[in-house]
């Protein structure tokens, strides 16, 4: 595949960022604005009684303080249509889109202030006195699925939210027969998502057309549009979201939350524009995160190491609602499998309500927890039986022949998961000859001579990306000859009208720069997803690509009748289509698209159909598979714990590539966010539930000096599902790192036997667990 | 609610103008100058979104409040670029090396390599002191790893880079 540019060629997103010229949420400024603050459930569990504003209210500068009651004005529900279809989960809690009666995590939103500046507002809020009884809350999922537990919300019957077995196969005959079986629990951990720019939104109702514009930090546009259209009752041209430069979004800002809803209607019921935005604080006790999965699971093995089965339970904290399905700890489920042949699987998961913050996706978006138990299990399984780590993967990896391979399980789409295409074994090899493995135990060796405790460990993983059931994109030329494109995508920095521009200056001819590409506005198109399960190259990108085809063509036909030639003597060239060879004869777009746009009255030429506008809705057929695999290397401190990666190398299959650049990037960010989940990041709560982590103080995330410089290997491995050959890239480098790291670190403290069964692998964790394996206790 | 006059200087522009004692500097320059270049990531001290140069030293403008420069200069990402519009050497690698991606960290990230490149002897700047530089300076997006490669060559010496 030929790469558009893979240095030197800027993203069009880059100019104004590095001006300071971005136009995020908080940047955006209207005459008359007023500012919103939350006031938020400061308990875990409480029964809300009466909310006294009458001090609020008199503070100079506030307009109004509304309540549930005081929104119903404008709302036709109570609480947000959320739910992601799971017939596994027995009841759906929809957020409340502000607390009725009971209040069920700290950090849910009660009431809201609306003041003529931030300050104030914040002021006021900590004024409204609000009558509470606290109720037991829910804080640990094994407890809180004990019969004897508080319940999470008192509505509900119990605590555990949905139940299902995931599996195929006669997993109990594999177990009788197998030669060698191990079982091993882990306790994972995974945390926010942590953007640098949190949650926001600007709610303006203009009286001239009666049309409410939302200015909104989401992922996705188009969702949120619906949901307002739903809980406002308003037709869907009186509604347009905006995603306006978006800084970051890696998960939780798909899901669509209370405050928009609450902010949207209170604009309405004020007719104010409002502003919104999310503090740091609240981004870390109100925004979805992912926390705890408990799994207990045991693997079966033939005499060589081969895989015969696993089976288990999982454990997953769901926290107090549903917003988002069961998506979560499926993808734990179904990408545990990975690159490797499983005969026979049964997992019995189950999901618990606790009194936190709900619990959506975040970049890896459960897989990486699912990629970590299988990869611990065979690193456990090959030292059981002294042979390699490399040689038991590579003895139960998919061989390349065995591709397009459909496993036994279902997507949620409802079709069997099926790796397309690939070469896992390849990829594996190829990642351990970059990392220098074969020489790795001379230098191991050296460098414990030298008192220094260094390690080297691998992982595999897939990724299903591309994610339908569509995405669309237009590509429209008027008469001014600019070439305009619109899609249901959407980007938090991943350079997507980039990408949407190089698809389609490829096909037309022209520089992508004098592409002007929207993504994000609902009013620009009016269908669409946005951004989530690492899919907007495959999908809009694969729309954008046939749309332009049909355009090219369009511009050539039209030509051919205007010049009299032949279409196949055209070719598109910088906004023109002239005779190949024959500069002279030529048309520019802008003609062409002038001639379609018709005169009152007059044919158009050559019975051609009016103007030069196409859409596509791109519905991929399947998930596609990236795949790729991780060796890092690390060095352990064994008096602090300190872990220290030294170098990092990834072999990564995402298919064809539109440009490099980008991919690497994605890649890079997310092997840091994975590495972050890995040594950093944890949020914390005390036994009532209240958060501990609540600033970038207290909950740490990883700099500049903590990460390694990191190398990237690609491969490409088109697959046959979509026109471009393209797969998605921007949550696979999540994938790998913890199991890639924590294989290392065991490797470094191999002498010490020391097992890793926590995420995340803090210092004071392992110097403990060093400490006990010095003692000689059993790790 | 308690208001002083400041006198300040951002970006090479004089201003008198009256403020809110609370406010900070973020804020002021965000909401009152409407230079919206200066971001704010977490409004306590750690991300580095919202690093200014306050008097040639880099500064998080949240930490700090209006009414305390009062008297000093201010500059901002907006200064970066030539009067002609040209981006900073530093601006234009960033792009090349894919140094951004949402670009929200970027312009506290690119403040803070402008000190160091005020303030550090070329022949002594490599990978280890950028990194160390820009521990301050929180990005969820990149990894870094582009930063540091524009950093490093815009501001090092040939023989000091990779
Ligand atoms: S906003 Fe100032 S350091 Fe984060
Ligand atoms: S580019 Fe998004 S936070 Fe740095």
């Amino acid at each position: 595949m030929q790469h558009a540019g893979k240095t030197g060629h800027a993203r069009l997103e880059d100019d104004r960022l590095l001006r300071g010229q971005g136009r995020f949420v908080d940047d955006l400024d209207v005459p008359d604005l007023l500012h919103v603050v939350f006031l938020r459930s400061a308990y875990a569990h409480a029964r809300i009684g009466k909310i006294d504003k009458s001090t609020a209210e008199k503070i100079v500068g506030v307009h109004a303080v509304l309540t549930l009651a005081d929104l119903k004005e404008v709302l036709t529900c109570e609480r947000l249509p959320a739910a992601t279809p799971a017939s596994a989960i027995h009841f759906h809690v929809d957020p409340c889109i502000l607390v009725k009666d009971e209040a069920c995590y700290v950090g849910e939103p009660i009431a809201m202030v609306v003041a003529d500046t931030r300050a104030i507002a914040e002021d006021a809020a900590a004024l409204i006195e609000i009558d509470a009884e606290i109720l037991p809350a829910v804080t640990e999922i094994r407890a809180g699925l004990s019969s004897d537990s508080p319940r999470t919300r008192l509505d509900q019957p119990d605590n555990c939210v949905a139940r299902w077995t995931i599996g195929y196969g006669d997993c109990e005959s594999a177990f009788a027969k197998a030669a060698h079986k191990i079982s091993a629990s882990f306790e994972l951990h995974k945390g926010g998502a942590i953007p640098m720019e949190g949650r926001g939104l600007l709610a303006r109702p203009d009286p001239l057309d009666g049309v409410l514009t939302v200015w909104d930090s989401t992922q996705m546009p188009h969702r949120v549009k619906r949901v307002l259209v739903t809980t406002l009752g308003l037709n869907e041209n009186q509604i347009r979201v905006i995603a306006p430069d978006v800084g970051g979004g890696f998960g939780p800002k798909g899901p669509v939350y209370a405050e928009e809803v609450a902010v949207s209607a209170a604009a309405l019921l004020l007719q104010k524009p409002l502003k919104w935005i999310e503090d740091r604080y609240e981004n870390f006790i109100s925004t979805n995160q992912e926390r705890d999965q408990y799994w207990d699971v045991e693997g079966a093995f033939d005499a060589d190491g081969r895989l015969l089965g696993i089976r288990g339970t999982l454990l997953h904290d769901h926290g107090a609602c549903t917003p988002s399905g069961i998506q979560l700890p499926q993808n734990s489920t179904t990408n545990l499998i990975g690159p490797y042949i499983l005969p026979t699987y049964k997992l019995d998961v189950s999901l618990c309500l606790t009194n936190k913050t709900p619990t959506t996706s975040t970049r890896g978006a459960g897989r990486p927890q699912g990629t970590f138990v299988m990869e611990r299990l065979l690193d456990r399984m090959a030292a059981k039986l002294g042979i390699g780590r490399d040689e038991i993967r590579r003895r139960n990896l998919i061989p390349a022949d065995a591709l397009p391979y459909v496993t036994q399980v279902l997507t949620r789409d409802g079709l069997p998961m099926t790796y397309d295409s690939g070469d896992y074994p390849e990829c594996q090899r190829r990642a351990l000859e970059a990392a220098g493995w074969h020489d790795f135990l001379a230098r191991q060796k050296a460098a414990r001579e030298k008192g220094r405790w260094i390690g080297l460990g691998l992982s595999n993983y897939v990724e299903g990306t591309g994610r339908g059931p569509f995405e669309t994109a237009s590509l429209r030329i008027g008469p001014s000859g600019k070439i305009l494109v619109a899609s249901g995508a959407a980007s938090q920095g991943q350079g997507t009208s980039t990408m949407l521009a190089h698809i389609a200056a490829k096909v037309l001819g022209v520089r992508p720069e004098v592409i002007d590409v929207t993504c994000g506005d609902t009013h620009a198109i009016a269908m669409g997803l946005g951004a989530y399960a690492s899919r907007q190259t495959v999908t809009a990108g694969n729309a954008l690509h046939a749309a332009s085809l049909e355009i090219a063509q369009k511009i050539k036909q039209t030509a051919a009748h205007l010049l009299e030639v032949s279409a196949d003597d055209l070719e598109l060239r910088d906004s023109f289509v002239q005779v190949k060879g024959v500069a002279s004869m030529k048309k520019s777009f802008g003609e062409i698209a002038k001639t379609l746009s018709g005169n009152a009255g007059f044919a158009l030429p050559g019975g051609m159909k009016p103007g030069l506008f196409a859409a596509v809705d791109f519905e991929p057929p399947a998930i596609t598979y990236t795949n790729g695999t991780h060796l890092a290397e690390v060095e352990v401190d064994i008096r602090t714990g300190h872990i220290k990666i030294t170098r990092y190398v990834i072999v990564h299959d995402c298919g064809n590539m539109i440009n490099p650049q980008i991919v690497e990037g994605q890649v890079l960010g997310g092997v840091v966010h994975g590495i972050s989940a890995t040594l950093f990041e944890w949020i914390r709560h005390d036994a009532q539930g209240q958060p501990l982590t609540v600033s970038l103080a207290d909950y740490l995330l990883p700099t500049a000096h903590d990460v390694p410089r990191i190398e990237i290997h690609h491969m490409e491995s088109p697959t046959p599902l979509n026109p471009l050959g393209v797969k998605g890239a921007a949550e696979s480098g999540t994938i790998g790192a913890p199991a890639a790291i924590v294989s290392a670190i065991e490797d470094a403290l191999a002498p010490l036997k020391i097992e890793i069964s926590q995420l995340p692998v803090t210092p004071q964790r392992l110097q403990k667990l060093i400490r006990k394996a010095q003692a000689g206790g059993s790790p | 609610m308690d208001e002083r006059i400041i006198t300040i200087e951002v970006n090479g522009k004089q201003y008198r103008l009256k403020v809110p004692v609370r406010e900070n500097l973020a804020d002021f320059l965000r909401h009152r100058l409407h230079l919206t270049g200066t971001h704010t990531g977490c409004e306590h001290g750690v991300c580095g979104s919202c690093t200014i140069l306050l008097d040639s030293r880099s500064v998080r403008s949240c930490l700090i409040l209006a009414v305390q420069c009062d008297g000093r200069s201010v500059r901002t990402v907006e200064s970066l670029a030539d009067a002609a519009g040209k981006l900073d050497p530093l601006q234009d690698a960033f792009s090349r090396h894919h140094a951004l991606q949402c670009g929200f960290c970027t312009p506290g990230v690119l403040m803070t390599l402008v000190e160091l490149r005020e303030n550090a002897d070329p022949s002594e700047i490599n990978e280890d002191m950028i990194r160390e530089k820009l521990s301050g300076n929180l990005c969820r997006c990149t990894g870094y790893q582009g930063m540091v490669d524009a950093a490093l060559e815009t501001l090092s010496r040939p023989d000091k880079r990779l």
